[in-house]
């Protein structure tokens, strides 16, 4: 350290020195800031090294610096926000001119962060909170708003949940708190709480929100950060904040892509070739007769590639005093599976005016969306990998819409469909008509008023509503062969075809108030902010049941829905407030405290409070490491914190009320059909997860901050955990319901680095790279100590009905894998049936399971890098999991021989896996088909060129291509490693896209 | 600020006994309040034992933790009743169903678990039932005259089907937690109740509301009469000693005497008429001219659709080369089949080609078997080939025509008077006082020559009267009905070594077995969430 302080000295001392030397004559600086669009940047200040001279620039970004001696200066133009720029200017006797080009800074520690109900600069937080702005999202074909950062958080894990378009992701932060309650994290919309139900018709809520408009993430990671929002927040919470209208001029942006989807891999069957030598191997005659003459690649025949576009246009401006945005989107997508679309529009407006001299600020916002979607029947997936291969697709008839399918004829119906065998997958996909309608508005009015009287506090008050409309309906012709043999109409003859519509109709309006009180106290070097408010929102669903028709046009007599509708709702009201405290810049403390009221819970029991506490420690701002060359930032952070989690759990289910069976489940007394009256069952004590969570952070930044990030370690504890719980029989109407029961814990690392590895005029390269260790572990699940209690089971298969592959189980990780060890023989085949007898009993039974792998990735990694050399920029995503184990149950349903020659009297394709095996009959529960499936997975490789100028000095041209999921590397046997809960049956695979995109900016 | 702060808090502390109810579900003041909705929640009370959940066929399952399909109340219970033993072998690797057969079930065992649960959730019906319908309860919704007098009734039944319940788990699982109407549910961890107390309180309650229930033949078809009490009762008095360890054929004699001899009661006169779409026939409320059936589970195609009970009986049973058509349904499941044990039993069939249908020609029509392309060697017991089928539980009506569904209209007696017949004569041999051997024998010859078509070929002597023989011949009249792991029990043969059939025991040959298997384990779920209950010995 002294020697750091002896350059330093040093450093000033020349600097005097030579300005000493230059004292002769008098001269000027002048010149102009803009950003990296050349933009002006009025406010900066341009200021002279070693002295207190200095300027600010005025609105066209200009400034003058004069009466200055002759001589060598060092000039240092700054901006929030943007990294500070010196140049070393001469001055003679005349007025030099010095223009400044600033950078944004990737690593601001200025940058406002959202947080929950205020702001906060980055280096003044406690918590530990993740920010994603624009600059940094994913791109490519990015449907949903997730998309866009994932894998670029560390303790975020984005897992989209399938390939078909809008399928929407399993967002995790820190491996979710729950168990059976909900995992999903809290999503905030500027300052409107989402809810976590979902809306008819979209696969995911957050589909209807264009991520073109949105402007940035914090994600809200550990409970003293999240605390704020109360019992909704055990998941962490995640902000977004969309884009705003900027000043000055209008402009215009455009953009457009097309992109590209194709499958990456099929799923490993026997080819039509294998497959017959494989019948004629193993099969009798009459099985061998099944083989046809056809080669048909089902899977051929069910993908496709698919062709989609996106468009974009936004006007960002001020009219009078007006600021706005205006944007409008329009999505089409079309999947990979045939029949799989989504086509959407959204529209945002954005109206941001001040008044009484900035003392009142409006912030009106308005999402809306039309999401029109087509739903493939992924049952043509399985279909396709046990559809016999040697037949044809069509069957040269009009039968069953000419589509080829496995017949029994009976004397009296020459067309019978062979009972249980797979249905012709095309006609699956092309026989079904599954599309919906979906509209959702988030409209939002926030008013903040700064008091004229005493202006360091202010009021704000919004109110928002989020609408949503989702309707649909499931078509199937009569002629299709899903229909055979058909369904009894009140005449008990049966009929075929039928049409399913559904609609739900969702509405949940926010009220909320604040005050925010923000104060320097320069006597005591003190800063203090505090906010206090009431919130309150009302969640409402209306779901309207309708009958099933047939296909002729009449009313399915079982299915008359017994209530014409359903509706759900509850209330949560709530009061919140949060202290900030930090002196002189170094030492910070934050208390926050919220308390809930919801409706979900029983009066008496429903009331949670949910404080947090934590403490920051600027190191690098205490006198013996500022001003250091290679530390330029160091802080560190504690937090505890405290918060609920009620999702996952129904609105009234704390009442034992009655409901009345449908049509189709009634008694027969005398000659008469009763529909029945259950009680339900009821859980009157229930109430909200609690989470506690310790977390010990630090924030470093190195070498100018060229190198940045986070160091976390943290600590969560669920209590009270919402779980499946066997209720005591007699004591209850359901012998299992969702209660507060068990506790788990979560250990993890999470580390993130940031660098600018080159940072120069011409090239600039930063790589990011988050690691995330997260081990869970269940350490109590029933009312009482239970020594032998086998746990619950999870995670069910196909292939055995009511088999599960999963078990919940104290001190293990939660879903994790309960299988027989397989026993190999010499040959190293695994032997048909032949498990290890674990507890040595002679006998095979469940007590010879034991608790395997975890579904759960131990460790998982993320890296980007982007390089930009001149006009070109050149980037890359990538994401690797290690230690997560996926359940191949396609291999072990269907890669046995009494699955290829069945007890149907039938021949079925399935997994090639049964040549490796041989494996005879379902060996559902061995290890054998646990897989590692650790990856690591190129998510996006993107390359860009700006064309800069394109009319005159007006549009901008930029353009891009994109290659999204480009390779996987991973040792898993099946098509995708990556699944969001460790069973591999039959996903609608992840396509690899290519895009095209064009961004052109007025 | 602080005033907004305490205003705030004002306003939540309003939220906190906000009641926001559901529209779609109704309390139990609602549902009680008129002589429909008592009827209603007495339709559940009976359709327990039917349906299994709330969406026919399947959704809303009443039992969570099993699969609802397999949750049925009478495929629970025949599984538990007939897989342990000679009479039943089953394809199905779903979990814990091999293990019944193989005789290596735990207490985590998922079928046994699912039956412990079903019943006991059918008690808690009962249970909750009744406590909406003393007297002063319905009263209290001014409800009078007729329909107090019906909801009287109904709460006598709803103490049979409850007695009925904790029949089934005395001779399941020996010592269930036990609760009645007395106490409020939810109110406390149920007691654990022995074997012996709870056969006490069966015997009791059964006497105590004989006097209540509806005369035999009275009450409409699917609903419990006084006949119903008095079959219950001989079957539980037949089992006194596997139940008590003292024995007591005399009351066995006693109510099963009272069955017979009400006028109504008796056989119909085919027996491959009994199992069928149209057996309401087979008693007089559900129209016919005899009452065989005394109690049924019943089921409709259209109106009680569910993956148990006759559904289960009918489909899991055809396979291989048997006709769904003549079955009644859509197709087969390919699953149970029976043993070389059972087919011994019954003379050789005059042809094993199908083409005499069900009973292939033989003089003992009860053998309702199909032979073609099935071995009566089991070398697999996951091979639907190995193994006799059987075709006794049809959806087709007594002219053979079926509406050829995925759901049956098959009703399944729980009682049938042929049971009596037996039960009396096993307890006159076993030495009951009040019977005479003569009239034993003439009710077992009653069932053989209708069993023979009519034909004296099957009528046996006195001498011939023995008990091995009454155990052989349950075997061939209520053969796959539910009885056989009681009988073999009762007659010491379940798990001794004494007598075998195929893969008793995981062994081809067949093996003897521990003792303690006679009763099923308590399900290791509910030991851990009661500690009033004890694990049955052995597990």
């Amino acid at each position: 350290m002294r020697k750091n302080y002896f350059k330093k000295y040093v450093l000033l001392f020349v600097l005097i020195t030579m300005s000493f030397m230059a004292f002769a004559q008098t001269g000027g600086i002048t010149g102009k800031v803009v950003d990296e669009k050349n933009q002006p940047l009025p406010g900066s200040s341009v200021t002279i090294d070693g002295t207190t001279i200095g300027q600010s620039a005025d609105v066209n970004g200009a400034y003058a610096i004069t009466h200055l001696k002759a001589g060598t200066y060092i000039v240092t133009a700054k901006f929030l926000g943007y990294v500070a720029s010196k140049k070393t200017v001469t001055v003679a006797a005349s007025t030099v001119t010095v223009n400044f080009a600033l950078q944004p800074d990737n690593n601001n520690l200025n940058e406002v962060v959202v947080i929950g109900y205020g702001t906060a600069r980055k280096k003044d937080l406690t918590g530990s909170i993740a920010t994603v702005t624009e600059k940094d999202f994913n791109t490519g074909e990015v449907t949903s708003p997730e998309q866009l950062i994932q894998g670029k958080v560390a303790g975020v894990s984005i897992i989209s949940n399938s390939g078909a378009p809008g399928a929407g992701s399993q967002i995790l932060i820190r491996g979710g708190a729950s168990v059976n309650g909900s995992n999903a994290p809290l999503i905030v919309v500027d300052g409107v709480p989402l809810s976590n139900d979902g809306i008819a018709g979209v696969a995911s809520p957050l589909d209807l929100i264009n991520p073109n408009d949105i402007a940035s993430f914090s994600i809200l990671k550990d409970a003293s950060a999240a605390a704020i929002y109360g019992n909704r927040a055990s998941n962490g919470v995640i902000l977004i904040t969309t884009k705003k209208g900027q000043n000055g001029a209008p402009q215009i942006n455009f953009s457009t892509q097309l992109s590209i989807g194709k499958l990456t891999k099929e799923a490993p069957i026997l080819s039509p070739s294998q497959f017959r030598t494989y019948i004629k191997q193993y099969g009798d005659s009459a099985q061998i007769a099944q083989l046809g003459t056809a080669n048909t690649d089902w899977q051929k025949e069910i993908y496709q590639t698919s062709v989609s576009n996106d468009d974009n246009i936004s006007i960002t401006g001020t009219t009078g005093k007006l600021p706005y945005r205006v944007s409008i989107g329009y999505t089409d997508q079309n999947g990979i599976l045939k029949t799989s679309s989504l086509n959407r529009y959204t529209a945002n407006i954005n109206l941001s005016p001040s008044f009484l001299t900035n003392h009142l600020k409006v912030d009106f916002n308005f999402l809306g969306s039309q999401v029109k979607q087509s739903f493939a029947n992924t049952g043509a997936i399985g279909s396709a990998n046990s559809f016999n291969p040697t037949d044809p697709v069509y069957s040269g008839n009009s039968i069953y819409g000419g589509y080829y399918e496995i017949l029994a004829p009976t004397g009296a119906n020459p067309e019978a469909l062979k009972s249980l065998a797979p249905l012709n997958p095309l006609g699956l996909l092309n026989e079904e008509q599954n599309k919906s309608t979906s509209y959702r508005g988030i409209g939002s009015l926030a008013v903040d008023y700064k008091l004229h009287f005493f202006p360091d506090l202010h009021a704000n008050v919004s109110v928002a509503y989020d609408g949503s409309n989702g309707q649909g309906y499931n078509d199937f012709p009569a002629y299709a062969a899903s229909q055979y043999p058909g369904t009894a109409d009140v005449n008990g003859v049966l009929q075929r075809g039928s049409n399913t519509r559904y609609k739900t109709v969702v509405g949940n309006s926010t009220l909320d108030g604040h005050l925010s009180y923000s104060h320097d106290f320069k006597s005591i070097k003190s800063h203090v902010d505090a906010v206090a408010g009431y919130s309150e929102q009302l969640f409402s669903t209306t779901t309207t049941n309708y009958a099933t028709y047939f296909g002729n046009g009449e009313v399915n007599p079982n299915s008359i829905p017994t209530y014409p509708t359903g509706i759900g709702q509850y209330d949560l009201a709530s009061v919140y407030g949060r202290l900030e405290y930090n002196y002189n810049s170094t030492y910070y403390l934050t208390g926050t405290i919220r308390q809930d009221v919801s409706t979900r819970f029983a009066p008496g029991i429903r009331t949670g409070n949910f404080p947090s506490i934590a403490a920051g420690w600027v190191i690098s701002n205490e006198d013996f490491l500022k001003g250091n060359p290679v530390i330029s930032n160091l802080k560190l952070r504690l937090e505890y914190g405290v918060t609920g989690n009620q999702d996952g759990i129904g609105d009234y289910e704390y009442l034992s009320d009655y409901s009345l069976s449908t049509s189709t489940a009634q008694y027969q007394f005398g000659q008469q059909f009763y529909q029945e009256y259950r009680p339900g069952a009821f859980f009157p004590g229930r109430t909200w997860e609690q989470t506690a969570t310790t977390n010990f952070g630090i924030d470093y930044g190195f070498l100018n901050n060229r190198i940045s990030g986070s160091l976390d370690l943290y600590y969560r504890a669920t209590d009270h955990l919402l779980a499946p719980q066997n209720e005591p029989p007699l004591t209850n109407f359901g012998n299992v319901i969702t209660a507060n029961i068990g506790d788990m814990v979560d250990r993890g690392v999470e580390l993130g680095i940031t660098g600018q590895i080159i940072q120069s005029k011409d090239i600039n390269w930063s790589v990011g790279i988050n690691f995330t260790l997260n081990r869970n572990k269940i350490t109590s699940l029933t009312v009482f100590p239970t020594p032998n209690f086998p746990g619950f089971q999870q995670g069910g298969i196909s292939g055995g009905v009511g088999t599960y592959i999963q078990l919940d189980q104290v001190g293990y990780a939660k879903n994790s894998f309960y299988t027989y060890t397989q026993v190999y023989g010499t040959d190293g085949k695994p032997l048909d049936g032949v498990y290890l007898d674990k507890n040595g009993d002679g006998v095979i039974n469940s007590a010879d399971l034991s608790v395997n792998h975890s579904p759960d990735p131990q460790e998982y990694f993320g890296i980007n890098s982007d390089v930009r050399v001149k006009k070109w920029n050149l980037g890359f995503v990538a994401r690797a999991n290690l230690g997560n184990y996926v359940y191949n149950n396609i291999a072990s349903s269907t890669g046995l021989q009494t699955n290829f020659l069945n007890g149907l009297g039938i021949i079925e394709n399935g997994s090639s896996n049964v040549l490796k095996t041989g494996f005879v009959s379902g060996q559902y529960l061995s290890d054998y088909y646990l897989e590692n499936a650790s990856f690591f997975r190129m998510d996006n490789i993107h390359i860009g060129y700006n064309f800069g100028k394109v009319f005159g000095s007006t549009g901008d041209l930029k353009i891009s291509g994109n290659v999204q999921n480009v390779f996987i590397i991973t040792k898993y046997t099946g098509v995708d490693p990556e699944t969001t809960n460790g069973i591999d049956n039959n996903n609608y695979p992840r396509p690899r896209t290519y895009t095209l995109g064009l961004n052109l900016a007025l | 600020m602080l005033a907004v702060a305490l205003l705030a808090v004002g306003i939540t502390s309003c939220k906190k006994n906000l009641i926001l109810s559901p529209n779609n579900q109704i309390s139990s003041q609602q549902v009680f309040s008129t002589p429909l909705g008592y009827t209603e929640a007495m339709a559940k009370v009976y359709g327990a034992y039917a349906t299994t959940g709330n969406t026919g066929p399947y959704g809303n399952g009443d039992i969570q933790g099993v699969d609802e399909g397999t949750s049925d109340f009478f495929r629970e219970f025949w599984n538990c009743e007939e897989l342990p033993t000679d009479e039943a072998v089953i394809t199905y690797t779903d979990p814990g169903v091999q293990d019944l057969h193989n005789m290596v079930w735990t207490a985590t065992n998922a079928i046994s678990q699912g039956l412990y649960y079903r019943c006991l959730f059918q008690i808690t019906l009962c249970n909750n039932f009744l406590q909406q319908a003393t007297p002063a309860m319905v009263a209290s919704h001014g409800i009078t005259g007729n329909d107090a007098t019906m909801i009287a009734q109904y709460a006598a039944e709803a103490r049979f089907l409850r007695a009925y319940q904790y029949w089934v788990l005395m001779d399941t699982f020996g010592n269930p937690p036990f609760e009645t109407d007395a106490t409020k549910i939810g109110s406390g961890i149920p007691p654990q109740i022995s074997r012996t107390a709870l056969f006490n309180y069966i015997v009791g309650e059964l006497k105590a509301i004989d006097p209540l229930m509806v005369k035999p033949n009275q009450n409409q078809y699917g609903r419990a009469d006084e006949t119903a009490v008095w079959a219950l009762l001989a079957r539980v008095y037949l089992n006194a000693q596997v139940y008590t360890g003292t024995a007591d054929y005399t009351d066995a004699i006693t109510y099963s005497k009272k069955v017979i001899t009400t006028t109504g009661y008796g056989l119909i006169p085919d027996f491959t008429q009994l199992m069928l779409a149209d057996d309401s026939l087979n008693c007089i409320p559900g129209g016919g001219k005899t009452s065989e059936f005394i109690l049924t589970i019943n089921y409709d195609a259209n109106k009680t659709q569910g993956y148990g009970g006759s559904q289960y009986l009918t489909h899991a049973a055809t396979g291989g080369s048997i006709p769904p058509l003549l079955m009644g349904i859509d197709g087969g499941y390919d699953g149970s089949r029976t043993t070389s044990n059972i087919i011994a039993l019954f003379p050789a069939p005059a042809t094993t080609d199908g083409s005499q249908w069900p009973s292939n020609g033989n003089p003992d029509t009860r053998a309702e078997f199909w032979y073609p392309g099935q071995s009566p060697v089991i070398n697999n017991l996951l091979t639907f080939t190995d193994g006799i089928g059987v075709v006794k539980f049809r959806n087709v009506n007594r002219e053979g025509v079926g509406s050829n569904t995925t759901f049956t209209n098959t009703d399944l007696p729980l009682f049938r008077v042929p049971e009596q017949y037996l039960i009396y004569a096993e307890a006159v041999l076993r030495g009951g006082s009040g019977g005479d051997a003569g009239t034993a024998l003439g009710y077992i010859n009653q069932l053989r020559t209708r069993a023979y078509g009519g034909s004296n070929a099957g009528i046996i002597t006195q001498a011939q009267l023995t008990t091995d023989f009454i155990l052989d011949e349950r075997a061939r009249e209520l053969f796959w009905e539910g009885f056989r792991r009681t009988d073999l029990i009762r007659y010491g043969r379940f798990t001794s070594a004494s007598y075998l059939w195929p893969w008793k025991g995981g062994v081809k040959s067949g093996t003897g077995v521990a003792d303690y298997l006679n009763l099923y384990p308590i399900p290791s779920s509910d030991i851990a969430d009661n500690p009033n209950l004890k694990q049955n010995p052995g597990y």
